[in-house]
């Protein structure tokens, strides 16, 4: 495991042995696609300090470990319960992978919405190829993308939702991968591909949930096209294990008075990173990027987001909090670029971050760019720790240290949770933040009872 | 009730407090009044167990124990509460959760049941009830945009519900119009009992016309300079405190 290896190369041979096996090779489109992919990863390799985005994050792990893809046997693991974000009781639809593949006895997708689809990438492929061929690929781009060139040539799962004109969903639709639970360390490479037609509504909660104790490596990619006046509101929550490198990108195209909501919890993984590459389309458009990190151990965690606002009169915001404990890192890259003709744009982002430990690090780099001449945008990025006074201030009302740290730094992701619109899914998130805390917190309940 | 025998207290390597000596009995209220720097504030965060306020000599006697022993939280359950001169913002966290985990945190201290949301909510309306506080206040998070009078109110209704032994006041009339002063100075009268001691630390005479001491000390150079009754506060109001700086140098 720890010898030096060539990834890009064990990487490429990892395709080609499993190439005859990937949905829809029939497919010549599809097939090409794939080999541009492979083809264009082989050329750039993969990402290293040299890069300026990637300056604080190295891929250690896939330096030193062999990753096979997975196969049709490893979907077999045993589940004894299915992790969610939301409560069972709720009744929400969900799709459900385990280690790459879709488990039908795991999901559950009965109550759907007329003029909702939701099914595997498999499932789509064979369904209506000539549907998916006009939807993939198109948002998420491979220049210069090493890892969508990876994950495009190796996609083999993941999900698929499309939502026709006009329809409104009302529940929120669960997208859950489960991984960790192979013997060897194992790739997989989920491609989600959600098509949001004119004037529809959706809430999507997706759910990466590391168990077992085993080293993996997750490359996802999603790609989401935001019709005209279009709701998606997003929901993601990444709950690797400890040995778990997980590497998403997430394409996102927002039509004219259309909205994407979006919020990611990051509260597991060794080594992490999110992309988000946003671009507003249409005027009135609006894009919000929000989400909150807590890191223990030696986790490091990167979020990356690039908005591009390409026509007048849209705007953006982003809120992202981080929690850093012990050893571990966090990394803040945003970007907010406005084209020459995007007049009016208004855009707003906000980095704050605890740090814990003396020995955890934050490196954040917000970056505007900024072509056009009337525009509001601001940023603001912090990194401190746990203010002394207020910490005080509750022990002296007789609430233990412990108790009133874990408040603290409750209240303080509270700040970013509360952009979460929807309200089952900000009481869950804030769940998920509770069961993170140091030490048992009495406080879970009655939080989110307000 | 509390005796604090020549006490020494540095901050960040300054000696603020240089042998201060009080004694407080139950039923009492005394009020220690001083310039600006004398120690007022150093005392309270002393009393109340403030990381950063070292005690170099001498001790304090809280019910017979060894106060300094003790934890903030510690305190906290044994019956002390310090009203803060600037009370503390805390986003996020709704006054009545914070007010929920302050009590029952000091219920488990006393041995007491722990009581649930419904019951806490209970004492906490009858509490603003007799104060006069508005129940939104409770609904908002802990002193975020409250203007100064309310963030003091807010202290006040932390005290009434917490139910101290032993309760100190640092400025707390700072910054109060007189209608916020004695909405302040009743919520402090009402828990006014034998088995209680008040502290009032103030600049000012003004809130010792409704909040009436037994005793009245001068502190002045980290020491009590001088104590009398509530006829010293009306001097000191006349006065001023140059004479007790003077004397102290």
């Amino acid at each position: 495991m720890s010898q030096k290896i060539n990834p890009v190369e064990n990487f490429v041979s990892g395709f080609e042995a499993i190439r005859a096996t990937l949905a829809g090779n029939d497919l010549p489109w599809l097939d090409s696609l794939r080999r541009s992919g492979i083809g264009q990863f082989e050329d750039i390799g993969l990402p290293g300090p040299k890069v300026e985005s990637w300056k604080y994050t190295r891929l250690r792990p896939l330096e030193d470990t062999t990753f096979r893809p997975v196969t049709l046997a490893d979907r077999e693991a045993y589940i004894d319960q299915v992790p969610t974000v939301l409560p069972s009781g709720l009744g929400c639809p969900r799709i459900v992978f385990v280690n790459g593949f879709m488990r039908s006895d795991l999901s559950c997708l009965d109550n759907l919405t007329e003029g909702v689809t939701v099914e595997s990438l498999g499932a789509a492929v064979a369904r209506d190829p000539e549907w998916v061929e006009t939807h993939l690929g198109r948002i998420g781009s491979l220049e210069g993308q090493p890892l969508v060139a990876l994950n495009t040539a190796m996609m083999n799962s993941g999900v698929v939702v499309h939502v026709r004109r006009g329809v409104v969903v009302e529940q929120p639709i669960q997208m859950i991968f489960i991984a960790g639970l192979t013997e060897e360390p194992v790739a997989c490479y989920p491609r989600n591909l959600i098509v949001m037609e004119e004037a529809s509504q959706a809430t999507l909660v997706k759910l990466h949930a590391g168990l077992g104790v085993s080293a993996y490596l997750a490359n996802a990619v999603t790609e989401v096209d935001v019709g005209d006046a279009a709701i998606l509101r997003h929901y993601r929550v990444q709950s690797e294990n400890m040995q778990a490198t997980h590497l998403g990108s997430l394409h996102v195209r927002i039509g004219r008075d259309a909205t994407y909501d979006g919020f990611g919890l990051h509260i597991g993984g060794r080594l992490s990173r999110t992309e988000v590459f946003a671009r507003l389309e249409g005027e009135g458009g609006h894009c919000a990027l929000n989400g909150a990190y807590l890191m223990k151990g030696r986790e490091h965690c990167d979020n990356t987001t690039v908005i591009e606002h390409a026509v007048p009169h849209t705007t953006c915001s982003e809120v992202f909090k981080g929690i850093l404990d012990d050893e571990s890192r966090g990394v803040f890259q945003g970007r907010i670029v406005v084209h020459k003709d995007a007049q009016g744009t208004d855009g707003h982002q906000l980095s704050n971050v605890l740090l814990l430990s003396d020995k955890a690090e934050m490196d954040a780099k917000p970056e505007l760019e900024i072509y056009a001449d009337d525009v509001k945008c601001s940023h603001g990025a912090t990194t401190g720790q746990l203010d002394e006074t207020a910490l005080f201030y509750l022990r002296s009302r007789g609430i233990p240290e412990a108790l009133a740290r874990n408040l603290l730094i409750q209240s303080f992701v509270a700040g970013a949770l509360d952009e979460i619109k929807c309200d089952a899914v900000r009481e869950a998130m804030m769940s998920k933040v509770v069961h993170w805390l140091p030490a048992k917190c009495f406080l879970a309940e009655e939080w989110t009872e307000e | 009730m509390l005796e604090i025998k020549n006490l020494h207290a540095a901050v960040d390597g300054t000696e603020i407090l240089k042998g201060l000596s009080l004694e407080i009995n139950a039923g009492e209220t005394h009020a220690i009044m001083g310039p600006n720097g004398s120690g007022k504030s150093t005392l309270s965060y002393v009393l109340a167990g403030r990381d950063g306020y070292k005690v170099t000599k001498g001790e304090i006697l809280y019910k017979g124990q060894n106060l300094l022993d003790l934890s903030p939280e510690e305190r906290a359950g044994e019956g002390v509460f310090l009203a803060f001169q600037y009370p503390v913002e805390i986003p996020g966290v709704a006054n009545t959760i914070f007010l929920k985990e302050a009590l029952n945190a000091v219920r488990r201290h006393r041995g007491e049941e722990e009581l649930d949301a419904m019951a806490v909510l209970k004492v906490v309306r009858e509490k603003t009830k007799e104060l006069g506080i508005s129940e939104d206040m409770l609904k908002r998070a802990v002193n975020v945009g409250f203007s100064g009078g309310e963030k003091k109110r807010n202290e006040v209704l932390q005290m009434a519900v917490l139910n101290p032994s032993l309760a100190i006041l640092d400025e707390t009339d700072s910054g109060l119009d007189i209608d916020a002063l004695k909405i302040v100075a009743d919520g402090v009268n009402a828990l006014r009992a034998p088995d209680r001691a008040t502290l009032v630390i103030t600049h000012y005479q003004r809130l010792l016309d409704h909040i009436v001491p037994d005793k009245v000390h001068v502190l002045a150079k980290g020491r009590i300079q001088r104590s009398g009754g509530k006829a010293l506060a009306l001097e000191l109001e006349k006065n001023g405190y140059a004479e007790f700086a003077e004397a102290a140098a």
